[in-house]
């Protein structure tokens, strides 16, 4: 007999060691998320992926999937969670979508868009954060940074470099730069690392890539994030075997 | 009139003991700005100032960027003229990155962007903010004198308008993937080609927009000459004009050298590298204004004002590259009996064959087969210091960036097109104030001529109060007797001082 639990009703297969969101997306069902990569194992840090199990809320990215349960997940009210959870990322930071060069190519920006977020609701906290730029070859703009850590993940499993980390608490917990200076400039980080294509923002970018490619022609131009995510999900479970 | 017979109206001995009348907002013109007349008893002007209200902080909060951000951030600037700001600020990041010749694709590219900008520009101005004046009387009815009562009494007008305007949009959205605030230029080219697609969609209605430009220079002369002795008195005064050039003395939108000439068309300095423009052009503040008032360092801060934009343009070029537009400039210039044009209201004749001249323009380029690309970008050795210069619709928009080894700007410098036109403006609201308003009872119809003069310049007061940081200020204590209780003063420096 085949696993199986139910996601808003709807019957989803998992295998063994599946978490709830790695057998929804693997079957065509889209949970939003935004710390979680297919390749980076789950964090459980922005919530974003909560589901409700029994009257209980849970991060499917960290949640194993049982035989039989019942998942309610795109329902209005986890959705409109959802989105506060948007809207406070953005007014916790200083993400200034019209100028930045990640606009189209951003999670940030089209899970927000994915979640209908139309305004910021809260106030604007304004936030002083450093910028490094002291790198010839990659900045780090702390402004937009969610602090989701997939760098952190990504440099310490793929680069073996371990530059980044988070310290302070709340929302004053801030990207740090494993160096002794502090600075990018003094670490080990290169362009082509898997921690700067891990950003879902515009947090850490290469240097002087800007604003190559057209609008109109970028990742989220043409389709939402819930419709590519799917796609390039099952793309990667094809090329996984 | 003289620009001096009025100088004595920009600030009055005994402010406190006058009547003062504000026009504010004003209306018809881009950003914030307001209008303040101090009246005797008897209604005599003694005081009319232009005020910039709006505070905009763009020099401050690019500080610390990445310079590739700049072309895309700065045109935040503005949401009618983005365009210019883009591709100034471009100009002067190539510079960033040792690319001032580019590639003839990309500066072609370029090209076509800026004068779909310029045509949209200028059909919005003309039809939509200044043909209710022109067409109805600067008294007229209030409730008709705009858009929708030209549509009512003008419909095939007005529809040209609203038609020419989105065809420059559209140029501007093909190329740069939005009609606002989009994205074509990168440091040192261009991010995309024109398809074959694209292009033969805008070839499709080129001819059109052609004849309706000739169309609305025909309806601006016929507006001009049906008045005449209105339409060269009007807020006018004679002044020095600056503009961009080619190396052989014709008109220029996107690149060029400085030329600036005198009120009788002789030349105060000419094809001036614009990286050296500091040499020549410095900046004066007053306590009143969020706007400056540059001026040219020869002439000092008094004599050596200047006004840019269609104007200017016109006067300072020996010639325009099309047919049709060359036409009418030759007709223009003959107002000026061999010398320069100084009718304030002149300006909207001069915009409109500048119209005339980007469809021409848009329409040569569009047989071009370097749009296609492919070779879109160039680079060089890198530089910490570019400056970009660009003819605005408004007139010439300056860019200057200073970054440091790390790739952030420094510092910045942006001298847009309605500052130069500060003083200008100024000495056109006093003008219009000590005619038209001087000893009389006010109306709305009266205080609209101080408008209209505003309006001919077609100022961005949101473009012109772009700075932060060095903005004087100053605060007044009145009490409801009038009388000055406290003021605190804070200089160009940031030093406040109470008195």
């Amino acid at each position: 007999m085949t696993n199986a639990f139910h996601l808003d009703g709807l019957e989803v297969p998992f295998q063994e060691g599946q978490t709830i969101l790695q057998a929804a997306l693997a079957a065509g069902r889209y949970i939003p998320h935004l710390c979680w990569h297919p390749d980076l194992g789950p964090h459980g840090s922005c919530r974003l992926c909560t589901v409700v199990i029994s009257g209980r809320p849970f991060s499917s990215c960290t949640q194993p999937a049982m035989k039989g349960q019942a998942v309610a997940c795109r329902t209005p009210e986890l959705n409109g969670m959802r989105k506060a959870i948007m809207q406070m990322l953005f007014v916790e930071g200083n993400h200034h979508c019209p100028s930045c060069e990640k606009s189209g190519n951003c999670r940030l920006q089209a899970t927000a868009y994915d979640l209908g977020m139309q305004d910021s609701h809260f106030p604007h906290q304004f936030p002083k954060r450093e910028r490094d730029m002291s790198h010839p070859d990659v900045f780090l703009d702390r402004d937009r940074c969610i602090r989701c850590e997939r760098c952190v993940r990504a440099s310490r499993i793929y680069d073996g470099k371990d530059v980044f980390g988070v310290h302070g608490r709340g929302m004053h917990s801030t990207l740090a730069v494993n160096s002794p200076s502090g600075l990018l400039a003094d670490s080990q980080i290169a362009p082509e690392d898997r921690s700067i294509q891990a950003c879902p923002t515009g947090a850490l970018m290469a240097k002087r890539v800007g604003f190559v490619v057209p609008i109109g022609e970028r990742v989220y131009d043409r389709e939402p994030i819930s419709v590519l995510e799917l796609r390039k999900y099952a793309a990667e479970e094809v090329h996984h075997g | 009139m003289s620009p001096t017979a009025t100088r004595h109206l920009e600030t009055a001995s005994n402010p406190e003991a006058l009547n003062r009348i504000v026009i504010e907002p004003l209306t018809r013109v881009e950003g914030h700005g307001k209008v303040t007349l101090l009246l005797d008893e008897d209604n005599r002007v003694q005081q009319a100032r232009l005020h910039i209200v709006e505070f905009r902080g763009f020099e401050k909060f690019i500080q610390g960027r990445p310079y590739w951000e700049v072309p895309v951030l700065v045109q935040r600037l503005c949401g009618i003229c983005p365009v210019s700001h883009h591709l100034a600020a471009s100009k002067a990041v190539d510079m960033l990155v040792g690319a001032r010749t580019l590639t003839p694709p990309a500066e072609k590219l370029r090209r076509l962007l800026h004068y779909g900008q310029t045509l949209q520009s200028h059909a919005l101005h003309f039809f939509h903010l200044s043909s209710p004046d022109l067409l109805f009387g600067f008294g007229s009815e209030v409730a008709r004198r705009n858009i929708v009562g030209v549509i009512q009494a003008f419909p095939e007008v007005a529809l040209q308008g609203v038609k020419l305007r989105k065809y420059g949009q559209e140029v501007i959205r093909i190329l740069s993937g939005k009609r606002v605030h989009g994205v074509l230029a990168i440091p040192g080219g261009v991010n995309k080609a024109l398809a074959p697609a694209d292009r033969d969609l805008l070839r499709k209605d080129i001819d059109q927009i052609v004849a309706w430009s000739k169309g609305a220079v025909d309806i601006a002369r016929r507006l001009f000459e049906d008045n005449l002795a209105v339409s060269e008195a009007f807020g006018s005064f004679r002044s020095n004009f600056l503009s961009l050039a080619t190396p052989d003395g014709a008109f220029e939108l996107y690149d060029g050298g400085l030329r600036a000439r005198n009120a009788e068309g002789a030349a105060i300095f000419d094809h001036v590298d614009c990286v050296h423009y500091l040499r020549y052009l410095h900046e004066e503040v007053k306590s009143w204004s969020y706007m400056k008032f540059p001026f040219i360092v020869s002439l000092g801060n008094e004599e050596g004002w200047y006004r840019v934009g269609p104007l200017a343009r016109l006067n300072n070029a020996d010639r325009m590259p099309t047919p049709l537009a060359e036409a009418e400039r030759r007709a223009f210039m003959a107002m000026g009996h061999g010398g320069p044009v100084h009718a304030t209201l002149a300006y909207h004749w001069a915009r409109m064959v500048e119209m005339l001249y980007a469809a021409e323009a848009i329409r040569e380029l569009l047989d071009d087969p370097d749009l296609q690309g492919p070779d879109l970008v160039t680079r060089g050795e890198r530089a910490l210091m570019g400056i970009g210069v660009i003819e605005a619709p408004r007139g010439t928009l300056f860019h200057h960036y200073r970054v440091d080894e790390h790739d952030a700007v420094v510092k910045a410098n942006l001298i847009v097109s309605t500052t130069h036109n500060n003083t200008a403006m100024n000495t056109a609201v006093r003008n219009v104030a000590a005619t038209y308003l001087d000893g009389k009872e006010l109306t709305e119809g009266l205080l609209n001529h101080i408008e209209v003069a505003i309006r001919a310049y077609d100022p961005c007061l949101s473009c012109a109060t772009h700075a932060v940081g060095r903005m004087p200020l100053q605060v007044e204590l009145v009490d409801a007797g009038g009388n000055l209780l406290q003021r605190l003063v804070k200089d160009a420096d940031g030093r406040c001082s109470g008195a």
